[in-house]
């Protein structure tokens, strides 16, 4: 049954919304369905990159004195692993969800920027290529990802490397705060008649929050980037210390952004967490407004925690101790998350499925990263630790299993929805237990090379300092890992052709998007959900839609109204109909336009003028184009 | 799936337990504008990071500017700096004009508010052309240049988009139902203002104190 | 047993794994828990009190989260077995309660411990005390530029403290950033160029404790260790006299072909020997080169064997290191390394 069918439609939605048939409508799609899938599965492209860097390295670990890799290599990769693992997958894959999941959370029929959304992806395809191109020309970024000066300034660091690495990450920033502005100004407009702030699911309230802080944060890794390249390819001084620019301004430019992005990240992943849990527990979350309140809290103090990573360069003893009181405080908020979550499956009855899996393996690896997180914060303790392999034991806790968990069970979850085929359950919890043992076996005994004094990114080590057979350890465990995310892409790809159909709603889930058809129609809704609860589709049985009223206002309510690809506009706070935002027809200007900004920053990596200027052009020429054409036009 | 469909018309009564849906009485602002008000934000803090930036290095070196350049001049800086922040009184004129659709008003207001702004760019330029000192030299050429640079391409930014809106009133495409685009520059060029507002008497005042 | 109880019994088993693996792992290794010096051991108290904090909340935490699961589980999907939905509202109270008591009032209690423990360590550790031996120290690439300014001693990856007075190293860095680390005396402190910084530490036992830079500072990054030796403060007084003496210079006559040697090839043009014309600082000083435990910064021990091996071609030994190749004949070679093993 289809959703046309339920409700009578005036003109018909889906030959309104179907984009260009084939390849021209692959490129001018601006389906945030089809961009949301683009961006999960090319980010996982280079998770799957980046996990073979990281075997490759501990290749190189496994002995000491191992010539498996040189120096120059292992740093290559070392610096490419963790650069693709926070810019290129985590980042982008969280975006990728967003863009799938929030306009159908809302009820709503896309994006508030569609063209944009098309954009944010081609920049952000186009900005890993661009990093990636290094690899072709055997010159990949070797600094570290990130990149103190002057070790990657001209004078220490000639080469192109560093050069992919700072205008890509100049690149790829643009593609998330264009995505960012998109999320908040959809997140604020487009939402169903009667989602109120306090309806919305906490998915969407993690992409507020993530959206919020890209907003300010990404600015400040764009200018650390940027002002590095400023000296690298004109020669300017801002971090050369001989001619009066400073190397912690850099520092603190990066981690300024650098510690809120690790909340971008987590914050999301808590987000899919507070979806999951409730499904399986079979009741609402605890304490939802706690939730939400926690998310934004955390938003803010993130902002003020960054000089703990600082906290060895020699800044006053004062300065440090604030830092570090601030950043024992934002343990606080994740404690009352951690909590609403186990009152949640206290009370219900919990059903442990793979997304429910992934959540509890999420819940015991977090816990114990964030213990850790509150000891480095202990300043004294951060001298011993920091840059030992115990902040890799740390980060890896946090940033691979505290985001990379969730956005596993999130595949689970999700996916149905998305392919309209669920995956294998005894495959995906065959995966779950191979990852979770890898993931411990791998990261665990991390924290004790750490206290044996091992640093951090050293591409060999002595025999002899007792390091040895811990080092094989986690090299074991990382094949492991890895054998466990394998299995999630084999169960995957079967799926894809064999899966089982999943049916609107296989979970009995309460939030919108299980309320249309997996995979849902292009318009995503006929009519737009009316909510009247926090769990739409399990308070209200059966779940009421709008219909067309007969003013300006109301008339995209419904089908009946439709002359052309319309969604609601509401209000931000009351959701009251405002009137109808155009979606537009298919364009090809965003691929245009980041195409012409990608050849400009190739320019500018091959500092040729002519290059440069060609790509500015076309961007250029896109831009006015495509903003000549705005809503009085459309409207 | 077991839900069937109540489809609730637009304004009036509704199934139980859903709030009526009553369109909003006042009219929004565009998507596009709210899209601009939060690129202002992250563009504000760019300019903030930039600021933060200059007095860091400030603070740290032991004279200011470095290596005995001048301390920028005000003779010209002060007035054109007036001129700047005085062409968001005509955007102000000509955003009301346009809402009541006085279509003439509005390009008057665009055209001297646009004739203001060029002044202020080309005295930036004349002033760039002026100095004594590159940004290669040290970290203060690098953060003067970078500053006053950056700003002045937000002026120039401006000033195309100025150009847009004017050329869509010539055309007759706004009115006083359509001019999303008017009220999306006007918010723009405020933030170019208010930024310069932070600018000078940071980079410009407050060495002569 | 159940599989909610397998999942955290091993989480617990591994702390109790640290907390007696560590110790014993720490024989060879620079572990921070053998401490040898006031900070290194502050911090080590620091440490085992989280510990203890850490396993308790871990274990708590944990096992509320598995008895959570544990009651009423079911392995089917709920659409399978059309479990109702239980509705919230009943019980609104109760849950605040517990989110309030475990997930802000337990946090605060003990953030407000590691806070006051923050405090108290941090002014008790690194504080400029009268009687201060100053060692400068400066980060190269790759390798430590060693001198005490008080005797005019110059040395390289090796430092020389007396046990029980209080050291103040000034750190600084002509080029990238690097980080000074000693793990059984105290915490890191950066060296950044155009900054100086100090660090104060002391040493409580006598001994040879591994150093090591910890700030990724590029190539060789790796091979940048360094050894501090701490001795009775008479041993240290004498090694410091050797050192600030007139020196013999040559005492045979394949020492006197090495020097010659040394002064000849491109040796003196990158390193300084006390007392004789070769004076340049782009390499380590090499005075006490014969009485240095290693080469290339704690990369190869020092003998001769590896010593010739190094001067041939240490590009081999330690890519990217700023040292040529030098190509000698045999005899060459032979007198060179005789003449640097001389010098102590």
């Amino acid at each position: 049954m289809t959703l046309l069918d339920r409700v009578p439609t005036g003109k018909d939605l889906a030959t309104l919304w179907e984009d260009a048939p084939g390849i021209p409508g692959f490129f001018s799609s601006v389906d945030h369905k089809r961009i949301g899938m683009r961006y999960i599965y090319t980010s996982f492209v280079f998770f799957f990159v980046a996990g073979l860097t990281a075997l490759v390295m501990r290749a190189q670990l496994t002995t000491p004195e191992s010539g498996v890799l040189g120096p120059q290599l292992y740093n290559e990769l070392m610096t490419m692993h963790g650069t693709t693992m926070i810019f290129l997958f985590n980042t982008p894959v969280l975006a990728g969800f967003g863009n799938y999941l929030i306009p159908l959370q809302l009820g709503t029929r896309d994006m508030a920027f569609p063209r944009m959304n098309a954009f944010s992806y081609w920049i952000f395809l186009l900005g890993g290529i661009f990093m990636y191109l290094s690899f072709f020309v055997g010159k990949m970024p070797d600094g570290g990802w990130f990149a103190y000066p002057p070790m990657v300034s001209k004078a220490y660091s000639p080469g192109i490397n560093m050069d992919f690495w700072g205008l890509g990450v100049v690149f790829v920033g643009l593609s998330t705060t264009v995505g960012s502005i998109n999320f908040i100004v959809t997140i604020f407009k487009l939402r169903a008649p009667g989602m109120s702030l306090h309806r919305m699911p906490i998915f969407v309230w993690s992409m507020l929050v993530f959206s919020f802080m890209a907003i300010f944060a990404v600015p400040a890794v764009t200018l650390a980037a940027g002002l590095l390249e400023l000296d690298r390819l004109f020669g300017t001084s801002f971090f050369v210390p001989a001619l009066g620019g400073s190397a912690l301004l850099y520092q603190h430019l990066f981690w300024f952004w650098g510690h809120p992005e690790v909340y971008i990240l987590f914050v999301p992943a808590t987000g899919m967490i507070s979806q999951i849990i409730p499904v399986f527990s079979r009741r609402p979350l605890a304490g939802y407004l706690w939730v939400a309140a926690s998310l934004v809290t955390i938003g803010f103090i993130s902002f003020g925690v960054w000089v703990h990573h600082m906290f060895a360069t020699g800044l006053p003893p004062l300065a440090m101790a604030f830092f570090s009181a601030v950043s024992l405080i934002i343990a606080i908020p994740s404690g009352v998350q951690f909590f609403a979550w186990i009152a949640t499956m206290w009370k219900g009855t919990v059903r442990l499925t793979t997304p429910m899996l992934f959540a509890v393996g999420f819940l015991l690896i977090f816990l114990l990263g964030g213990i850790t997180g509150v000891m480095v914060a202990v300043l004294p303790f951060d001298w011993q630790v920091t840059d030992s392999y115990f902040v890799v034991a740390h980060f890896h806790y946090v940033l691979n299993g505290a985001v990379v968990f969730p956005i596993f069970g999130a595949i689970y979850y999700w996916m149905p929805k998305m392919t309209g085929r669920m995956l294998s359950e005894r495959l995906g919890r065959l995966s779950f237990w191979v990852m979770f043992v890898g993931f411990n076996v791998t990261f665990f005994p991390m924290h004790i090379l750490g206290f044996l004094g091992m640093p951090r990114r050293v591409y060999t080590y002595r025999d002899g300092l007792g390091w040895e057979g811990l080092n094989v350890m986690v090299s074991l465990g990382s094949l492991v890992f890895a054998l466990g995310t394998g299995i999630t892409l084999v169960n995957f790809l079967i799926s894809r052709r064999r899966g089982r159909p999943a049916g609107d709603d296989p979970w009995d889930a309460d939030s919108l998007e299980w309320s249309t058809t997996s995979p849902p129609p292009d318009y995503n809704f006929a009519s737009v959900p009316v909510v009247a609860s926090a769990h739409p589709l399990w308070d209200q049985k059966p779940l009421p839609y709008a219909s067309s009223g007969s003013d300006e206002e109301t008339r995209g309510l419904g089908p009946e109204g439709a002359v052309e690809r319309e969604t609601p506009i509401t209000s931000g706070i009351d959701t009251a109909p405002e009137g109808n935002l155009t979606i537009p027809e298919d364009t090809y200007l965003p691929l245009m336009v980041a195409v012409g900004l990608a050849v400009f920053f190739l320019g500018l990596l091959v500092n040729a003028a002519a290059v440069g200027v060609t790509g500015a052009a076309l961007a250029v020429v896109g831009a006015v184009w495509w903003t000549w054409r705005t809503e009085e036009d459309l409207a | 799936m077991t839900a069937a469909t109540v489809p609730v018309p637009g304004p009036g009564p509704t199934a139980a337990g859903v709030d009526p849906i009553r369109p909003s009485t006042r009219r929004g602002y565009s998507t596009a504008w709210w899209g601009m008000a939060v690129l202002i934000m992250t563009e504000g803090m760019v300019f903030a990071i930039l600021l933060a930036s200059y007095f860091f290095l400030r603070a740290s070196a032991k004279e200011w500017p470095l290596g005995g350049i001048e301390v920028p001049k005000l003779e010209l800086a002060l007035p054109f700096s007036f001129v700047l922040w005085g062409s968001s009184i005509p955007i102000f004129w000509a955003e009301a004009a346009i809402r009541k659709g006085r279509v003439g008003a509005f390009k008057a207001g665009m055209a001297i508010s646009f004739v203001m702004g060029l002044s202020f760019l080309l005295f930036t330029l004349y002033d760039f052309d002026e100095l004594t000192f590159g940004w290669r030299d040290n970290a203060y050429g690098s953060i003067y240049y970078t500053i006053v640079g950056l700003h002045a391409f937000h002026v120039f930014i401006g000033l195309a988009m100025s150009v847009g809106v004017q050329a869509k009133a010539w055309l007759g495409r706004l009115d006083h139902g359509r001019h999303s685009s008017a009220e999306v520059f006007s918010l723009y060029w405020h933030f170019v203002d208010v930024v310069w507002l932070f600018v000078f008497p940071s980079l410009f005042l407050s060495l002569h104190l | 047993m159940t599989p909610g109880r397998r999942r955290w019994l091993p989480a617990a088993g591994a702390f109790v794994l640290v907390a007696v693996a560590l110790p014993a792992c720490g024989k060879d290794s620079p572990s921070i828990l053998d401490h040898h010096g006031p900070e290194a051991r502050h911090v080590a108290g620091v440490w085992w009190l989280m510990f203890g904090l850490a396993a308790a909340v871990y274990v708590v935490v944990a096992g509320l989260v598995v008895i959570a699961i544990v009651r009423g589980r079911r392995t089917s999907t709920p659409a399978e077995d059309g479990a109702a939905v239980v509705r919230a509202g009943t019980d609104r109270r109760s849950e605040s309660a517990f989110i309030w008591a475990g997930g802000i009032v337990a946090p605060v209690v003990i953030l407000a411990i590691l806070a006051v423990v923050t405090v108290t360590t941090t002014r008790d550790v690194r504080r400029a005390q009268d009687g201060e031996l100053q060692v400068e120290v400066t980060a190269k690439r790759w390798w430590w530029d060693v001198r005490y300014p008080e005797s005019g001693v110059a040395t390289a990856d090796e430092i020389h403290i007396p046990v029980g007075r209080p050291i103040d190293v000034v750190l600084r860095s002509d080029n990238v950033v690097h980080s000074f680390w000693v793990p059984q005396l105290a915490g890191k402190l950066d060296a950044v160029p155009g900054q100086t910084n100090h660090l104060r530490f002391q040493a409580s036992t006598p001994g040879t404790y591994l150093g090591e830079c910890a700030e990724y500072c590029g190539l060789q990054h790796a091979r940048m260790g360094f050894i501090v030796i701490a001795d009775a403060p008479a041993d240290f007084d004498r090694w410091l006299a050797r050192r600030s003496g007139a020196g013999t210079g040559p005492t045979s006559e394949a020492t006197a072909e090495g020097q010659l040697v040394f002064m000849r090839e491109a040796c003196a043009g990158c390193h300084a020997i006390r007392n004789t014309q070769a004076t340049a600082t782009l390499g380590p000083d090499l005075s006490d080169f014969g009485s240095r435990q290693w080469i290339g910064s704690v990369t190869l021990p020092n003998t001769r064997g590896n010593l010739a091996g190094w001067i041939s071609n240490s590009q081999t030994i330690k890519p990217g290191n700023l040292m040529p190749p030098i190509s000698l004949e045999p005899d060459e070679l032979d007198a060179l390394v005789a003449y640097l093993e001389s010098l102590k």
